[in-house]
């Protein structure tokens, strides 16, 4: 009972903020209606059994992008009057890609009403999610055995991502003079200073 | 509990959810009661480090002096800027505040005595605590003004840097744990160095993260000496400046409440939470509760140190220490730790 009705709320939060992901006017709104979708994401994970899902969902998405999303957002210097004049040049386009996506959706539910296509094993059906094995053993299991090259290479385009990102946009600044911690650190009272017993009525030496 | 409230004559349904909000009043209502006693002392700690009173006029000691805050805080005029943006002005502080009490719900405070013992229990703190960013965020971006926006950039980029070093440093604690359950973790550490000492702090492969973890947790509460998103000789108040009254109140008790929690987390993950500091007989006749708030408060009283004595850092300082230092450390410590693991022959 009560996972039903948690399955409900959870459901229509996470379409009603999607909705609200693209009604709303102020862009910062609508990437904190994404999080509200995520986070109720995360809520219909853990009802299905993936509790390790529902967290990593949590910890990157919601912890991570999104909050990098929000920052970039949070910058722009929006101007509605702009926004609105670039509606009518945008239509066409919008009516097109609403138009494609209309007929891919009548294509698929047709095509599903037809029959599934047959791919790999018949009958291998959704993996059931087992009680007494935790979450993360589970997906460990597989990652790390029948997976792994899948998952190194998925580490390894990660990492080439990583770097191109660096590449590009790191710049080698001329003129600014960076700071030397351990020099710093290594800086002793003799190297910058030094007592003077200054007799009366002669000049310092600098 | 539920048992408790099934014997009183409920249906199964009926007495689980009893139990829950029971429990759910039973963490947050003292946790309310214990920022406010963590305020005070708080203070008349910086007040000692500093040659001072402290609070001493209301109640005795000035105990009360707290509450007295509270109070007045409750009566001021809740002031809402003009050009704000009013929901997300009025939401953001009840995030930060919901946010510090959610994390509470997987920490056990004795054997078996936990809300919610969830196997993913490290990975909840983790996603729930990277939540807290958003109130601070919100508030800045929403006060529509110039200090708080700088400060909630800055919170977004520290809180992200040193998530990464502290995600790092869990993952050695769970691997010598072998779960991410924090009852498993703590019960991991029974007798775990020399066979009586109940702490992975003592460990030498543990106690640089061990270290690494309590200078993270103050950088992740924005505490000093990280506590740029709020320094006053450069941002006024930081995402606070444009709240008064009990907005105000709410960011300043979910602080408290996520430092607490961090203190939590660091008795727990290194210094062996509910169990007495060495396995022998007659200290498991004190209450575990008691020995974990112990440890709470001797990582308070060193947060509160810390603040007392240490210069706030600069902003490419804090970056530098958490980027060029602890995530480098970090991620070399995880290669040596589950070396050592392997090594040794500990996931056998």
């Amino acid at each position: 009972m009560i996972q039903l009705i948690s399955f409900y709320i959870f459901a229509s939060i996470v379409i009603a903020s999607a909705a609200m992901v693209i009604f709303a006017r102020n862009p910062v709104h609508s990437v904190l209606w994404l999080i509200v979708a995520f986070f109720n994401a995360a809520g219909l994970m853990v009802l299905i059994g993936a509790e390790f899902i529902a967290m990593l969902l949590v910890i990157v998405y919601v912890g991570a992008v999104a909050v990098l999303f929000l920052f970039v957002v949070m910058m722009l210097d929006i101007d509605f009057a702009e926004l609105r004049a670039g509606f009518v040049k945008n239509v066409p386009l919008g009516i097109l890609l609403a138009v494609v996506l209309v007929a891919e959706l009548v294509l698929g539910i047709g095509a599903y009403q037809a029959g599934a296509v047959k791919l790999g094993t018949p009958g291998a059906g959704v993996a059931t999610v087992s009680a007494t094995v935790p979450n993360i053993e589970a997906i460990g299991g597989l990652l790390y055995s029948k997976y792994v090259f899948l998952f190194e290479t998925a580490g390894l385009i990660l990492l080439v991502a990583m770097v191109g990102a660096i590449v590009l946009t790191h710049r080698r600044s001329h003129g600014t003079r960076g700071q030397n911690i351990s020099s710093q650190v290594q800086r002793r009272p003799e190297d910058a200073t030094r007592n003077v017993n200054q007799p009366v009525g002669q000049g310092i030496e600098l | 509990m539920t048992s408790f409230f099934q014997n009183l004559g409920m249906g199964y349904d009926a007495a689980w959810f009893t139990a829950t909000i029971a429990g759910i009043l039973l963490i947050a209502l003292p946790l309310m009661l214990a920022v406010a006693m963590i305020i005070y002392a708080e203070r008349k700690l910086w007040a000692a480090f500093a040659l001072r009173r402290g609070p001493n006029v209301v109640g005795p000691f000035g105990v009360l002096q707290s509450f007295a805050d509270g109070l007045k805080v409750f009566l001021q005029e809740t002031i809402i800027p003009s050009a704000s943006n009013r929901g997300l002005f009025l939401i953001a502080p009840i995030i930060t505040f919901t946010v510090a009490l959610m994390a509470w719900a997987v920490i056990p405070f004795a054997d078996g005595v936990v809300l919610a013992n969830i196997n993913v229990g490290l990975l909840y703190i983790l996603a729930i605590s990277s939540l807290g960013v958003y109130g601070v965020v919100i508030a800045g971006w929403a006060s529509n003004s110039k200090y708080p926006f700088y400060s909630a950039m800055r919170a977004a980029a520290q809180m992200i840097s040193y998530e990464v070093s502290i995600g790092f440093i869990l993952i050695c604690i769970v691997l010598w744990a072998g779960t991410f359950n924090i009852g498993g973790i703590i019960e991991g550490q029974r007798g775990h160095v020399f066979g009586f000492i109940n702490a992975y702090a003592f460990n030498p492969l543990l106690f640089p993260i061990a270290v690494m973890f309590l200078i993270s947790s103050m950088a992740e509460t924005a505490r000093a000496p990280f506590d740029l998103t709020e320094a006053e000789s450069e941002l006024v108040a930081g995402y606070q400046t444009e709240y008064s009254s009990m907005a105000f109140a709410l960011f300043w008790l979910g602080e408290y409440a996520n430092v607490l929690l961090m203190c939590a987390l660091n008795a727990i993950l290194f210094w062996g939470g509910y169990l007495p500091p060495v396995d022998w007989a007659p200290l498991y006749l004190v209450p575990g509760i008691i020995w974990f708030f112990a440890k709470i408060l001797l990582m308070f009283f060193i947060f509160a140190w810390v603040k007392a004595t240490v210069p706030r850092y600069r902003y490419d300082q804090l970056m530098r220490l958490g980027w060029k230092v602890f995530l480098p450390i970090s991620l070399f410590w995880v290669f040596l730790v589950s070396g050592y693991l392997m090594f040794t022959g500990h996931f056998a």
